[in-house]
C-alpha cells in the first residue's frame, strides 16, 4: 500500500483548515480588501496559497521517492 | 439585423467552429476501443491540463455560480472553497489511481472496484450508480444551453428546440471522434471563457457602479446580509458550508468521467504537478460571482437566478458580445456533456452489459454498443431537461450526494489493506440508499448538515466496521499492494 509522508499530509491539511473548518472566523464583509468583501478576498487568497502548500508537499514526496530508489 | 439575430448568429458561428475542430481532430487517426475512450494514454501536460480544466468550467460554474451569488448570496462561496480543496485531495489520490490503472489496463471507475475488490456485483453496482447520477449532470448542461439560447434570442427561440439541436451536435462529435475531439474543443472554449469571464466580471460592475469596489459597497449597504452566510437563505449556515465543502471536494474526482480522465494522463507525476497548478485556473471564477452580485442590484426580481449573468450581460453590452458569451457558454455546456455521455456509455457497455450478459463480446462489439448508448443517454437527458424545472445547483448537489459515496471504497481500497469487499459494498449500499430516501423526500439538509454528507459518514462507518468483521472464508490475495 502506498502511504503519503506525514509531513505532506500535514501540509495538505492547512488549506482545509484555511477555507473549510475556520469559516466562522472569516465569513464577514469588513474589512473590505481591494474593494472585495473579506470572505471573498480570503477565498481568493487561498486559490494562490493552496498550490504553495501542495508544492511543498510535492518536494517532500519526490525527495522521499528518490531516497527510496537508491540502492542500500 | 435585430439584436437577437446578431447574438444568435455569433453563437451559431462559435459552436460551428468548435464542432468542426472536433471532427477534424478525430478524422486524422483510426480509433480502437482504448484510443476512443482514453486518447491512447499519450496526452502531454498541456493537453491533460486543458482536458481537466474543460471539465471544471461547466455550465454550473458559469451560470450556476453566478445564479447562486444572485439568488442565495454568501452560501455560493462554497464553490470557491471546494474547488481549491478538490485539488488537494486529487494530489494524493489520482497518482495512485493512475498507477493501478496503468499496471492493470483499467479504463473506468467500475474497473477499479472490480480489480481491487474482485466482485462483479460490486462493480456492476458502482456502474449503475455512476450512470444514474451522471444523468442529472448531463441534464444540467442541456438546461444551461436552453437558458443561453433563451436569453440570447430575447425569448424568440424556445428552450426545447435549442436543447434538441445541442443534443444532436454533442452526440455527433462524440460518435465521430471520442475524447480527442473534446480536448481540442476545450482549447477554443477555454480561451473564450477566460476572455468572457474577465470582461463580464469587470465590465458589468464598472458600467453600472464605476468599479467592483463601488458595487460591493453599494450591495453591502442595500442588502447587508446578502454577502455572508446564510445570505438570502434561512438554513445554509456555517455547518452546511463545512459539510457541503467536504462532500463536494471529496467527490470531485469520484465522477466516473473525472476518474476515467485521470487514466489519460502521461504519468503519475503529471497528475501531481497538475494538482498543484489546477487551482490557479479557478482564479477567473470570482469574476463570475461579481457579475451575479451586480445583478442583485441591476436586474432584481428574476424568476430564475440562473438567468442573472446573461441578463446582466444583455443589459450592459452590445448584442454581438452577448453572442460571444453565449457561444462560449454553449461550448462550455457541450464539452462536459460530451465527456459525461461518453463515460456513461462506456461504463454501461464495458462494465455492466458485457460482464453480466455477454461475456463473449469482442472489443469492437463493445465499442459499437457504447455508440448506441451515447444516443440513448442523450435522448434520456434531453427528456429530463425538457420536462424538469429543477435549478442547476440543485442538480449538481444531488449528483454529488450520490457520486461521493464511491469515496470510502476508493480511499480504503488504495490505502487500507484490510478493507474487504463485504464492508465496502455494505457501506456503499447504505450510503446510496440514504441519499435516495432523503432526495425523494426532498430533504437536502439534516441537522443543518448537507444530507449527502450524513450519508457519506454512515457509508464510511459501515465500510470500516464491515471490513473489521472476521471473514467467513480466508481472504484471497489482494490484487493491490501485494508487493
Amino acid at each position: 500500500m502506498p502511504r503519503p509522508a506525514p509531513a505532506a499530509l500535514l501540509l495538505a491539511s492547512i488549506p482545509f483548515a484555511g477555507v473549510c473548518f475556520s469559516v466562522p472566523l472569516w465569513d464577514r464583509i469588513e474589512p473590505m480588501i481591494l474593494g472585495v468583501p473579506f470572505n471573498v478576498f480570503w477565498l481568493i487568497a487561498w486559490i494562490v496559497l493552496s498550490p504553495l502548500c501542495l508544492w511543498a508537499a510535492y518536494r517532500i514526496e519526490t525527495a522521499r521517492a528518490s531516497r527510496n530508489r537508491e540502492p542500500r | 439585423m435585430s439584436p437577437s439575430a446578431i447574438a444568435l448568429a455569433v453563437i451559431c458561428a462559435i459552436v460551428g467552429i468548435g464542432a468542426g475542430a472536433g471532427f477534424l481532430a478525430g478524422a486524422r487517426r483510426k480509433m480502437d476501443l482504448e484510443q476512443w475512450t482514453t486518447g491512447g494514454r499519450g496526452f502531454g501536460a498541456v493537453l491533460t491540463y486543458l482536458l481537466m480544466a474543460g471539465e471544471v468550467y461547466t455550465t454550473f460554474a458559469f451560470l450556476g455560480a453566478s445564479g447562486w451569488a444572485y439568488s442565495r448570496g454568501g452560501p455560493a462561496l462554497y464553490i470557491l472553497a471546494y474547488l481549491t480543496l478538490a485539488y488537494v485531495v486529487s494530489f494524493f489520490l489520482l497518482p495512485e489511481i493512475w498507477e493501478v490503472g496503468r499496471r492493470h489496463g483499467l479504463q473506468t471507475e467500475s474497473d477499479f472496484f472490480l480489480h481491487r475488490y474482485g466482485s462483479k456485483h460490486l462493480a456492476a453496482f458502482v456502474c449503475v450508480t455512476g450512470v444514474v447520477f451522471l444523468v442529472p449532470y448531463i441534464q444540467l448542461q442541456l438546461t444551461g444551453l436552453g437558458i443561453i439560447v433563451e436569453v440570447a434570442s430575447f425569448g424568440a427561440v424556445g428552450r426545447t428546440p435549442a436543447i434538441a439541436m445541442a443534443v444532436a451536435v454533442v452526440a455527433a462529435f462524440v460518435l465521430a471522434s471520442g475524447v480527442r475531439a473534446v480536448a481540442w474543443v476545450s482549447v477554443l472554449k477555454d480561451v473564450l471563457m477566460l476572455a468572457a469571464a474577465l470582461a463580464i466580471g469587470i465590465g458589468v460592475p464598472y458600467a453600472h457602479f464605476g468599479g467592483i469596489g463601488k458595487m460591493f459597497a453599494a450591495l453591502a449597504q442595500a442588502r447587508p446580509g446578502h454577502l455572508t452566510m446564510p445570505g438570502a437563505t434561512t438554513n445554509l449556515g456555517h455547518s452546511w458550508f463545512i459539510s457541503t465543502v467536504l462532500l463536494t471536494s471529496f467527490g470531485f474526482y469520484m465522477w466516473p468521467h473525472a476518474f476515467a480522465a485521470s487514466f489519460t494522463a502521461r504519468g503519475a507525476d503529471t497528475l501531481r504537478r497538475n494538482a498543484i497548478v489546477m487551482p490557479l485556473y479557478t482564479i477567473t471564477l470570482p469574476f463570475v460571482f461579481f457579475a451575479g452580485f451586480t445583478a442583485v442590484l441591476v436586474a432584481p426580481g428574476l424568476s430564475n437566478g440562473d438567468l442573472s449573468l446573461l441578463t446582466a450581460v444583455r443589459q450592459t453590452f452590445p448584442a454581438w458580445f452577448l453572442g460571444v458569451v453565449g457561444g462560449a457558454g454553449a461550448l462550455t455546456a457541450m464539452v462536459p456533456a460530451a465527456i459525461f455521455t461518453l463515460s456513461a456509455a462506456t461504463l454501461f457497455a464495458k462494465n455492466l452489459y458485457r460482464p453480466l450478459f455477454a461475456p463473449a463480446m469482442t472489443d469492437n462489439e463493445v465499442a459499437r454498443l457504447a455508440r448506441v448508448m451515447v444516443v440513448v443517454l442523450s435522448l434520456l437527458a434531453l427528456y429530463f431537461a425538457i420536462y424538469s424545472s429543477t435549478t442547476l445547483v440543485s442538480l449538481l448537489l444531488l449528483g454529488y450526494s450520490g457520486i461521493t459515496q464511491f469515496f470510502p471504497g476508493v480511499v480504503l481500497g488504495l490505502y487500507w489493506k484490510r478493507a474487504t469487499m463485504r464492508g465496502v459494498f455494505a457501506g456503499l449500499v447504505v450510503g446510496v440508499v440514504t441519499v435516495a430516501v432523503l432526495a425523494l423526500g426532498k430533504h437536502d439538509l439534516l441537522f443543518g448538515l448537507n444530507a449527502g454528507f450524513v450519508a457519506l459518514c454512515l457509508n464510511f462507518a459501515v465500510a470500516v466496521a464491515g471490513s473489521l468483521q472476521p471473514p467467513e472464508v480466508q481472504a484471497f490475495d489482494l490484487p493491490v499492494g501485494g508487493e
